[in-house]
């Protein structure tokens, strides 16, 4: 039960892993195919990421040539250049940043703080509420959303930060607390009691035994509400009616509406959009990959 | 976890419960103030005719008279909704397992490949809708070009009503890597000892899956299925952009119904009603659910 982050069998380098040298010619057309069948998999799923890439960078004629082209010819970087004149990318930009960062500051800060609360610290109503949050899991959230509309809209909220950012800071959703109750449990309580014993407080532990040693799963919870919040559509669509509040993602959808769709400048704002989180999921995809092995995902 | 509170004292036990309250506190009021009251808001509402601006008039049960009588588009949407869930759920669970086992292979850059599969998921789905829309397109879209080529008939994907549905559950597909990676967390931690000690009684590779496999994985099947049929039931962005819910409503799925009558009709009232018939339906399927687990998901408690 107390396992540390070295014990646990990482992917590649855990399990049988055999020698090159022993590998027989049956063995080596085996493993070819495997590395086709992934990367025929891999292309199919990445599809719709390469299309959108490469008409990003097509002129107009050739966005409808038929049949279509995948290779641009010529390749228009420009496009990107017009791309961000033709909406006001950089202060979406700023709008999403704002959501995002504030929110996700908001759920990976009142999470950790609430699992603690559920995984460290005893009192009677524990596994009531506990069980509370679980169910709150499978609350559909659209049975909330009129009337907490309401409630923003009652609050003079709507068209600001903060619709999109204040919830984050009570809890951050039950499955993010969850996932951190889950994988502090695993940790030894024998460091909180000898910090304790020291005369810490408990905020202390948290801060100074608890968080240090959550980097993975933290990562995961960063790394889902980075996603959740850059791309959310249906929030900001709801709360950000005037043009200059408007995040990326809703952006895009405008982008649109002019007299014909011009795909290849539509694509490259596309693509200008994702380019940060995947950036971001790149830096923390070790971190990421091993705290989903590390969190409650594994189903215990 | 040895938390020794049987030999604790009193004071510091209490201290102990009220740091813990404290600590929880701001859930607690998420969950009272984001929950719990427009729950309950959202039950008055929806027995009145109400548009924020406006006060709200009771109306009894009208809204929900007027959605099982006299709505429409109620039931086709209704239709459609289930359309979608029956066939994009089931699906997508099970070709998740099947990319989660592929990707739980042990070779060299496997972990570039679990990176990869999970972009999809990481576009916003704005941006992946609008490349959908761009694909699927009739007359200058990749998918009948290659169709075509193939000597396949070709079809107007996004204007024929009998076939747009289907174009949402494809579309749905690519979102398998959520669920994949929760899959091959699964698989990760299945304990080996099984597989050896299988092993030398003599399994095969179909028995070892079989029989030790899946039954280890079934928590995670359910866990999958339950969040997946309750996320599907409120699908919604796809089709607002792409379709708008046409043509001919064919592809308004109950939220989008939703959203309209929220917040583009302003019947809020209305759409709260429409709001709790689906979370009824959602509750009915989850507790079925909950009951059928007990008939197939293994935990490992239970040994």
């Amino acid at each position: 039960m107390t396992q540390t982050r070295a014990e646990v069998p990482l992917t590649i380098t855990g399990g049988r892993k055999r020698s090159v040298a022993g590998l027989s010619m049956s063995g080596l057309l085996t493993r070819l195919a495997l590395y086709l069948f992934l990367s025929f998999v891999c292309l199919v799923l990445l599809f719709p990421n390469i299309w959108m890439i490469s008409t990003s960078l097509k002129d107009s004629p050739q966005i409808f040539a038929y049949p279509p082209e995948l290779i641009p010819a010529p390749f228009l970087w420009s496009n990107y250049l017009v791309a961000i004149q033709k909406f006001p990318f950089f202060l979406y930009l700023r709008n999403t940043l704002i959501v995002t960062g504030l929110a996700t500051f908001g759920t990976v800060l009142s999470a950790s703080l609430v699992a603690f609360g559920f995984a460290r610290r005893r009192f009677p109503e524990r596994e009531v509420l506990f069980a509370v949050l679980l169910s709150t899991m499978m609350l559909p959230s659209i049975v909330t959303l009129i009337p907490t509309f309401v409630l923003f809209t009652r609050l003079g909220w709507v068209n600001t930060f903060l619709p999109l950012t204040v919830p984050a800071f009570f809890g951050g959703g039950a499955f993010y607390i969850f996932l951190l109750r889950q994988f502090y449990l695993t940790l030894p309580y024998d460091y909180d009691e000898a910090a304790y014993i020291d005369g810490a407080s408990s905020l202390r532990v948290w801060w100074e035994i608890i968080l240090p040693f959550s980097k993975a799963p933290l990562a995961v919870i960063t790394v889902f509400t980075v996603l959740s919040n850059w791309n959310d559509f249906m929030g900001p669509l709801i709360y950000m009616n005037k043009p200059h509040m408007r995040t990326l993602a809703l952006g895009l959808q405008f982008f649109r509406d002019q007299r014909y769709t011009q795909w290849n400048y539509l694509m490259a704002a596309s693509t200008l959009t994702l380019i940060p989180v995947l950036i971001l999921f790149f830096a923390a995809q070790r971190y990421f990959m091993e705290g989903i092995l590390l969190t409650g995902l594994s189903g215990r | 976890m040895a938390l020794q509170t049987k030999h604790r004292p009193g004071p510091l036990a209490r201290k102990e419960a009220w740091e813990g309250r404290l600590y929880i506190l701001p859930w607690l009021a998420g969950f009272l103030i984001f929950t719990i009251g427009p729950m309950a808001a959202s039950i008055y509402f929806s027995f009145t005719k109400y548009s924020v601006l406006s006060g709200a008039d009771w109306l009894g049960l009208d809204n929900y008279t007027k959605l099982f009588g006299a709505d429409r588009l109620f039931g086709l949407t209704l239709y459609n909704t289930f359309y979608f869930v029956i066939l994009s759920v089931p699906l997508n669970l099970f070709a998740a397992f099947l990319v989660a086992l592929l990707l739980s292979v042990q070779v060299r850059g496997i972990n570039l490949y679990r990176t990869l599969y999970y972009l999809p998921v990481i576009t916003p789905a704005v941006a992946s809708a609008l490349t959908w829309g761009m694909l699927f397109s009739g007359d200058f879209g990749l998918v009948n070009a290659v169709l075509q080529a193939l000597g396949l008939p070709t079809f107007n994907w996004l204007f024929n009503p009998k076939i747009t549905k289907l174009v949402f559950v494809i579309m749905g597909l690519w979102g398998i890597g959520g669920s994949a990676i929760i899959f091959l967390a699964g698989l990760q931690n299945v304990p080996r000892v099984l597989y050896e000690a299988a092993g030398i009684d003599g399994a095969n590779l179909w028995h070892r899956f079989r029989h030790i496999t899946v039954p280890m994985m079934t928590p995670l099947i359910f866990f999958n299925l339950v969040l997946g049929i309750i996320g599907t039931f409120q699908v919604f962005t796809g089709a607002y952009i792409i379709t708008a819910g046409g043509p001919a409503n064919s592809t308004l799925f109950y939220v989008l119904y939703l959203y309209n009558n929220a917040f583009r009709f302003f019947k809020m009232g209305y759409a709260s009603a429409l709001a709790w018939v689906l979370f009824v339906i959602i509750l009915v399927f989850t507790v079925i659910q909950l009951r059928m687990a007990r008939l197939w998901v293994f935990y490992e408690a239970e040994r």
